[in-house]
């Protein structure tokens, strides 16, 4: 399941959730991204996205997932609009039979929503305002899960 | 052909325009030909579009490259690079 959303997400809440009324998930790997202040440079940070696109390669990116991996379940939520330092931007829970199919799938999930979910992030501080600019070990990332696939 | 056009982030900043339609000429038949169109109709969209290779752009919200075609299309974007997660 996707979901892209403004309010904050609980953890707890979401896990229980997926975890409701079935007994057959062995492992369960969660990822959170948080908004680093970068040591006072950052007091804000606003995420922008395409909506409807957004929703679309997310759900692309999950069904990738589920076709690599024997998942029993996995989420993504993203969150959109103001932020500030400490708040939760993504999480990214997986579960599966085994630890490792799990812990797999939720780095994919990570590597391939960096690089093809259309969001965008402007940070704001004492400095002003800067669009982020996308870091070139994120599209080493996806390519290296490229490479595997194609071995 | 009229499509409709979106622009995110600083593309967005540069051109001054979220979102819009255009009906460019038949002769502009891919992503690069519809950038190099952009390009012409001010110098804002000659700021935007200087450095084309960052940008990124989608048809119908699928992303493709600049060589693609934008024939049938309905919704063209254009983005720098995305930055979630």
């Amino acid at each position: 399941m996707i979901r892209v959303q403004q309010e904050g997400f609980d953890i707890g809440a979401e896990i229980a959730k997926l975890k409701a009324g079935r007994s057959d998930i062995g492992a369960i790997v969660t990822f959170i991204g948080t908004v680093r202040d970068q040591h006072g440079a950052v007091a804000e940070l606003t995420l922008e996205h395409y909506a409807g696109m957004t929703e679309a390669e997310l759900q692309r990116i999950e069904q990738e997932a589920n076709a690599r991996w024997p998942l029993q379940a996995s989420l993504i939520v993203h969150r959109t609009g103001t932020l500030q330092p400490g708040d939760n931007i993504v999480l990214v829970v997986t579960a599966s039979e085994h630890r490792d199919a799990a812990f797999e799938a939720a780095k994919f999930l990570m590597d391939y929503l960096k690089t093809s979910a259309p969001f965008w992030k402007r940070e704001s501080g004492p400095g002003g305002a800067r669009w982020v600019e996308a870091a070139p070990s994120d599209d080493n990332a996806t390519s290296r899960w490229q490479k595997r696939a194609a071995e | 052909m009229i499509v409709r056009v979106l622009y995110f982030a600083w593309v967005k900043e540069k051109v001054g325009v979220t979102a819009e339609e255009i009906d460019p000429p038949a002769s502009v038949a891919t992503i690069a030909e519809l950038i190099d169109w952009l390009k012409e109709r001010g110098p804002e969209f000659a700021d935007a579009f200087a450095k084309s290779e960052v940008i990124r752009a989608a048809i119908d919200q699928i992303h493709v490259r600049h060589d693609a075609k934008i024939t049938g299309a309905r919704e063209v974007a254009f983005f720098p690079p995305v930055t979630g997660g």
